[in-house]
């Protein structure tokens, strides 16, 4: 009784994103969300009335104060009536819930689906929304970076990478930010010297090389191939998309280049048909909260081989003339409203191929990257989309 | 409204519910994380299979943090899954029911051909009632703790105004949801109890369900691979789930037309069904899921007991799938709707419909 096999091909073809800020006290978090999707509904120059379902996703629902604020979204989001799923895996959720939409169109259960992630930490305070403490389970100490400092610092021992490598992703990609009117940070006179002289937070990660704490929302609209033939601009194709997970502590996890990630990007390039990601991927926007992560995952990715990732960034591979940009919108550490960091990952990527990244644009464009990474580095989603439609 | 979709789905790819586990429902479980409390449910639908984790091809998850009292609580319960090597899973902030038709969804695109589904909730370490104010509108209506029995019984009122039911017809629901409970070895609350004092006029003791923590797991399987993982799967013909407004004053309490229109899409009205499991977690919310849902007086509704006789918050509404499913696969239903519902007064709903092969 099956109707077709294979996938239906998934084409995003409305991206919007809020201005991100430190705190956006002139909306509510309903404002927030919806001002995201008009601006994706605008993009794709659709209605409200041609979304088939919505898939909304965030970090904790501490992060807000609010226990599953999609109930109370339906109305904000065009969701009356209609199917809405909500999505949690930690700081991977803006890539995961975008995956999970793609997936309702890949399996043909729906035609146009709109998608978006957000995060209003001015309603509260994430460090701490992170640091409750549960009796008998390891403290996360202050926030992330108390977690993943350690992390930072065996990669710096066990690739023998030199101190400067995290300011130096830190100063580009803040100055990408420049070129991105949707940033949170814009340091018109950051310089080299001011990252390194900046306060140590988490040793050995500088307060400069740490992400800044915003509200924000992501927003796009996937479609299937019918959808895609209507829509006004270029759509990004997908041609790849995986999540996976490992558990957070257990004997010889390997928290530098976790395993997860390695399939991860593995099952993605090989639903793309790409063997070799430094020569056959344009363009990446992958998940660096803390600025050393940008050379354990181009590495994890396998964009370099092991202990030679922070040779690409010191070389200047990675910056938004080089050959291989990363982070071209500021990234992470430029706007980090979490729950939807990742999902801006995916969008950013999407609007590279599309040729519509206005002045971070990567000339010529034809293949990127979205990756974000959650939990105790062990949740990743990841997509690859191309300016053409995918091959099968 | 979403216009251009077909009234009903058909499904590009058989998927049967192969599996069901659950945990007693219990007022109280001290003693137990939630990952202790997870993992015997876990291997229980594993050995029902024969599968072990890593045959699974997609994982995915229903929890609640706010019930926790921590920021990425499923986290500890994939440490209990066994996650290594790496597995291919995702999460929920819902009832287990929507992580079922996540993973429903993943095997339509034919990436998996198995799927394990689990949630799990813990309502007794808080006040449950002022917990779920949580989820109310945050700047206009979660402010005046408007408590979840309350909001009930201003939907239990409507009915009764409207002439849809009276105090007398909702005990005769809780009657009858208990005594079939006495029967189900997991639920919580079974056999002889009484309707009790008002909670919240109209609705009395009976008419609420009982507060407890509970752990419930099914696992989901394409095509062949049903048949050899199961003797008579639980085909999942249709499934589909509809959300309402939030604020209660823009809707019709007696009514509930997400249920019926996820019902429409599931296939529910074009064949009639023997059984009926539906997250009903008041009395009142049954009578307006019946009249949705088009029942009729031959249908078996909630032989299980119900929400009324178990109500473990995240799980409930999974147990309600499972439980169909269970019907189906030792021969007692041929065809089943089961209901899972969120949020206040019925907000979210979802329907399936299973069906089992011809005998």
């Amino acid at each position: 009784m099956s109707r077709s096999v294979g996938k239906e091909p998934v084409a995003v073809v409305g991206i919007g994103q809020t201005r991100h800020v430190a705190a956006r006290r002139d909306v509510s978090i309903a404002g927030l969300v919806r001002e995201a999707a008009a601006r994706a509904l605008a993009d794709a120059e659709l209605t409200w009335a041609d979304i088939d379902a919505v898939v909304i996703g965030k970090a904790p629902d501490f992060f807000e104060g609010v226990m599953m604020p999609e109930l109370y979204l339906a109305d904000a989001l065009g969701a009356v009536g209609k199917p809405l799923l909500r999505v949690h895996t930690a700081g991977s959720v803006g890539g995961s819930t975008a995956l999970v939409a793609a997936d309702l169109v890949a399996g043909r259960v729906h035609g146009t689906v709109l998608t978006l992630a957000f995060e209003k930490q001015s309603e509260s305070n994430a460090m701490w929304g992170l640091s409750l403490p549960i009796p008998f389970q390891q403290p996360l100490l202050a926030g992330a970076g108390g977690f993943f400092a350690p992390h930072v610092r065996a990669y710096m021992r066990r690739s023998g990478a030199p101190d400067t490598v995290g300011s130096l992703v830190a100063y580009k990609d803040r100055r990408n930010a420049l070129k991105n009117p949707f940033a949170h940070l814009h340091e018109h006179d950051i310089t080299l010297e001011k990252v390194q002289a900046s306060p140590m937070l988490w040793d050995p990660i500088r307060y400069s090389e740490t992400c800044p704490s915003s509200d924000g929302a992501c927003a796009m609209v996937l479609t299937d191939r019918a959808g895609a033939a209507r829509s006004p601009r270029p759509p990004a194709w997908m041609h790849g998309g995986a999540m996976r997970s490992e558990p957070t502590l257990f004997a010889g996890k390997d928290f530098v280049s976790p395993r997860a990630g390695k399939d991860c990007a593995a099952d993605v390039y090989r639903q793309a048909g790409v063997t070799d990601p430094r020569r056959e991927i344009d363009a990446v926007e992958m998940y660096v909260p803390f600025s050393w992560y940008e050379p354990m995952w181009l590495e994890n990715l396998g964009f370099a081989g092991e202990g030679e990732g922070w040779k690409l960034t010191e070389a200047g591979v990675t910056e938004l003339e080089g050959d291989l940009p990363v982070n071209m919108s500021g990234g992470v550490l430029s706007a980090n409203p979490i729950g939807a960091s990742g999902m801006i990952r995916f969008a950013e990527a999407a609007l590279q191929v599309r040729g519509q990244a206005g002045e971070h644009q990567v000339a010529g464009a034809r293949r990127a990257l979205g990756h974000a990474y959650g939990g105790g580095s062990q949740f990743f989603s990841m997509w690859l989309v191309g300016a053409e439609p995918p091959a099968s | 409204m979403a216009s251009r979709e077909p009234s009903v789905l058909r499904p590009v790819r058989d998927v049967a519910v192969v599996a069901f586990g659950q945990t007693a429902t219990a007022r109280s479980t001290d003693e137990l994380s939630e990952v202790e409390m997870l993992m015997p449910v876990l291997h229980e639908v594993l050995a029902a299979t024969g599968l072990r984790t890593s045959d699974i091809g997609f994982t995915c998850s229903g929890s609640s943090d706010y019930l926790a009292g921590r920021a990425f609580s499923f986290t500890m319960a994939l440490d209990g899954v066994g996650a290594w090597p790496p597995i291919s899973e995702s999460h929920v902030e819902m009832d287990g029911a929507w992580a079922l038709y996540e993973a429903w969804t993943k095997l339509q695109t034919g990436e998996a051909d198995t799927a394990l589904v689990y949630s799990y909730g813990k309502s007794s370490p808080g006040s449950l009632r002022d917990v779920l104010t949580r989820q109310l509108d945050p700047y206009y209506v979660a402010p005046l703790w408007p408590d979840s029995v309350a909001l009930a019984a201003l939907q239990a009122q409507a009915l009764i105004d409207a002439g849809e039911t009276d105090e007398p017809a909702l005990a005769g629901v809780a009657l009858r949801s208990r005594a079939d409970a006495a029967a189900n070895p997991h639920a919580q609350l079974g056999g002889d109890v009484a309707q009790g004092e008002y909670v919240v006029r109209p609705l009395r003791t009976g008419d609420c369900p009982p507060v407890g923590d509970g752990a419930a797991a099914v696992i989901l399987a394409a095509g062949e691979r049903a048949r050899e993982l199961c003797g008579r799967p639980a085909w999942i013909r249709g499934i589909d789930h509809r959300i309402e407004a939030h604020g209660l004053g823009v809707r019709d309490l007696t009514d509930s037309p997400s249920t019926r229109l996820a019902a429409e899409r599931a296939g529910v009205f074009e064949h009639p069904v023997d059984t009926a499991e539906l997250h009903a977690p008041f009395t009142s919310q049954e009578v307006v899921l019946r009249k949705a849902l088009r029942l009729g007086d031959d249908v078996v509704v909630n032989p299980s007991g119900g929400a009324l006789a178990a109500n473990p918050m995240m799980a409930a509404g999974l147990i309600r799938l499972g439980e169909a499913a269970a019907r189906i696969h030792r021969g007692a239903s041929d065809r089943a709707v089961a209901h899972a519902t969120s949020g206040p007064c019925l907000q979210q709903n979802l329907v399936a419909l299973l069906e089992g092969d011809a005998r």
